[in-house]
């Protein structure tokens, strides 16, 4: 992404009262792009949002949006709109009124805004409805009436505030769809503020990671999932496993790493240098388990199966290592391999791919 | 059984409650001047009291009054209402906590320490006086009934409203007001009806060049009980039920 970004936040401060709830924070948004911001409740994350949409007044720094600064700018004059978690939808307005509401306060040409709330409605796929109030509608309904109300202003981005949260899981994957599909037929920069990682992966271009006010990365879904640049980004994003150990060789790209006095060959993308203390993370999906040490023939760690848990296109199984670490696993099933059933307390050896794992 | 006892004791509430009112409004037709006893069916105590100069006078005086301070404080109380919740100030708390004071504060004090500050102005005590009186004792109530409806909604509703390019101003007139109105036509109607009946304020309050309706009542009163004064508080109770409906149906409309 060379062109410039939509929205640029440099040195983005906010603090309430002695709570410091935004840091310094430095990010781009570039056009088009669906951009989420995710992390745990209280990171700063919707703090960002207000900001962005000019409800909240900066501390410090600075938000620019197409080159110029916004930082004086109320809410009813910046080229952006937001759809809340709470829907907030107004309720003595019909459905029509409600998505109505912003064109009425800039033009009068009734025939255009008709015009404008109808394709709205068609996008969020509520046409009919025009004359509920919301009350009457479902909560996945009313949540495509507040997205209809954002985009019917065309604005230039749109932030989303925790969207979803509020509806039942299959209706969220639902609308997980749904807001891809808006995303894609609208060609606008959509900026989503997420506690859930699922979400954020399945539907993100770019994920900002953050905690404590900060980004703590920022990259594709796979990026985030697969290259964790650090331990908060490792634990938060899905579970991992993390073996604490130390380089015992360096060679080019790789190392040697001892973990509980089994030499590991691991991909050495930190640059540790030999003595140094690392850890080394792995998905529960990267680990292998064999019944008996010598079958891959490599360095494996041997422990004993504490709990199985079957979910039907995997099973989950708890481990605890001989070394005193209990490691999660899960193992996907494929028609060739029909003895993955293991029983509590078999014991078994652990091994991974070279490559699959990360170090820190 | 137990049915017919609820019933029963439903029906006794609501006897206690309206049975004065409904004796009154019978002995308003009645043809006597003094008694008790029903002598015969009249209309005559109403044309006397449409006759009666001073009486129809201070029942005016009273409507324009009742009026003026329910209006008042209902815009007043409102914007204190909204400023209340939407704005963050030092002493936020304290001022609230006062309006519930002025409240609860008996009327005879209030009465008192009105009088003794209009005084104090060197205002004369007459119209002027009574108005702001009523407005001040008005005031708290349209506040708290607002208030609380109010402190009920979802906060982002004003932020969206912003969000979508309305001003503050436009926001409270297309948002705020249509979402506040039941609340607001109570509060203006709890103020119209207090202002109406009350007799300790206005007491302390007004001047002898303008009577209202219920001093002049008391007054009369002192002579023994008139039956055109019957008539007058059955058209009275009258004008109340018809208020009391017509709410309803506004603020029921609303919803």
């Amino acid at each position: 992404m060379e062109s410039l970004p939509i929205v640029r936040l440099q040195g983005v401060t906010k603090r309430f009262d002695d709570v410091c709830a935004v840091d310094s924070l430095d990010l781009d948004i570039y056009q088009g792009e669906f951009l989420t911001l995710l992390g745990p409740s209280g990171c700063g994350k919707t703090t960002v949002l207000r900001l962005i949409a000019g409800l909240e007044t900066l501390s410090a720094g600075e938000i620019s949006m197409n080159g110029s600064r916004l930082n004086g700018t109320p809410p009813n004059k910046r080229n952006v709109n937001t759809v809340f978690q709470s829907y907030a939808l107004f309720p003595h307005m019909t459905v029509f009124e409600n998505i109505a509401f912003g064109l009425r306060l800039k033009q009068s040409d009734k025939q255009a805004i008709r015009h404008q709330v109808s394709e709205a409605l068609d996008l969020v796929k509520l046409s009919g409805l025009e004359n509920r109030r919301p009350h009457q509608l479902s909560g996945g309904q009313q949540q495509r009436v507040a997205m209809a109300r954002a985009i019917v202003n065309k604005p230039q981005v749109l932030l989303l505030d925790e969207p979803l949260s509020a509806l039942d899981y299959r209706l969220r994957q639902e609308m997980e769809i749904e807001l891809k599909r808006v995303h894609r037929q609208l060609g606008i920069t959509f900026v989503f503020v997420t506690h859930d990682q699922e979400e954020a992966i399945s539907m993100s271009d770019r994920i900002a990671v953050m905690n404590e006010g900060r980004v703590e990365q920022i990259g594709t879904p796979i990026k985030i999932y697969e290259e964790p640049e650090n331990m908060f980004v490792a634990r938060f994003v899905g579970e991992i496993n993390v073996f604490d150990g130390h380089v015992v060789n360096v060679n080019n790209g790789s190392a040697v790493v001892d973990i509980h006095g089994q030499l590991f060959p691991v991909q050495n993308r930190k640059k540790a240098g030999t003595g140094d203390k690392v850890r080394v993370l792995l998905r529960p999906e990267d680990i292998q388990v064999t019944r008996d040490a010598d079958k891959n023939g490599g360095p494996a760690l041997s422990g004993k199966v504490d709990e199985v848990i079957y979910k039907g296109k995997t099973v989950d199984l708890v481990i605890s290592l001989d070394a005193g670490e209990t490691i999660n696993v899960t193992q996907f099933f494929n028609e060739d391999q029909e003895d993955l059933v293991y029983g509590e307390g078999e014991r078994v050896h652990v091994d991974w791919l070279y490559g699959w794992e990360v170090i820190l | 059984m137990k049915k017919t006892l609820r019933y029963l004791y439903l029906a006794c509430v609501y006897l206690f409650l309206y049975i004065p009112i409904l004796i009154l409004v019978i002995y308003s037709f009645n043809d006597s001047k003094y008694s008790t006893n029903w002598q015969g069916f009249t209309l005559s105590w109403y044309t006397q009291l449409i006759a009666d100069g001073p009486l129809m006078e201070a029942f005016v005086n009273s409507l324009v009054i009742a009026f003026a301070s329910s209006v008042s404080a209902t815009i007043l109380g409102t914007l204190g209402a909204f400023a209340f919740y939407r704005y963050r100030f030092p002493g936020r708390k304290v001022m609230y906590t006062f309006i519930y004071i002025v409240m609860m504060s008996p009327d005879i004090v209030m009465g008192i320490s009105l009088l003794m500050f209009f005084i104090i102005l060197g205002m004369e005590t007459g119209a002027l006086t009574l108005l702001l009186a009523h407005i001040t004792f008005c005031l708290p109530f349209v506040v708290v009934t607002v208030f609380s409806r109010i402190s009920g909604f979802d906060r982002n509703i004003i932020d969206v409203a912003k969000d979508l390019g309305a001003t503050e101003l436009q926001m409270f007139r297309h948002i705020m007001l249509p979402m506040l109105m039941p609340a607001i036509i109570a509060g203006w109607l709890l103020s119209f009806t207090l202002s109406l009946d009350d007799v300790v304020v206005s007491f302390f309050t007004t001047g002898p060049y303008f009577e209202i309706l219920p001093l002049k009542i008391y007054s009369m009163v002192r002579l023994g009980i008139k039956p055109e004064i019957n008539a007058l508080s059955a058209v009275m109770f009258l004008l109340s039920l018809i208020t009391v409906t017509v709410a309803h149906l506004v603020t029921k409309e609303n919803r």
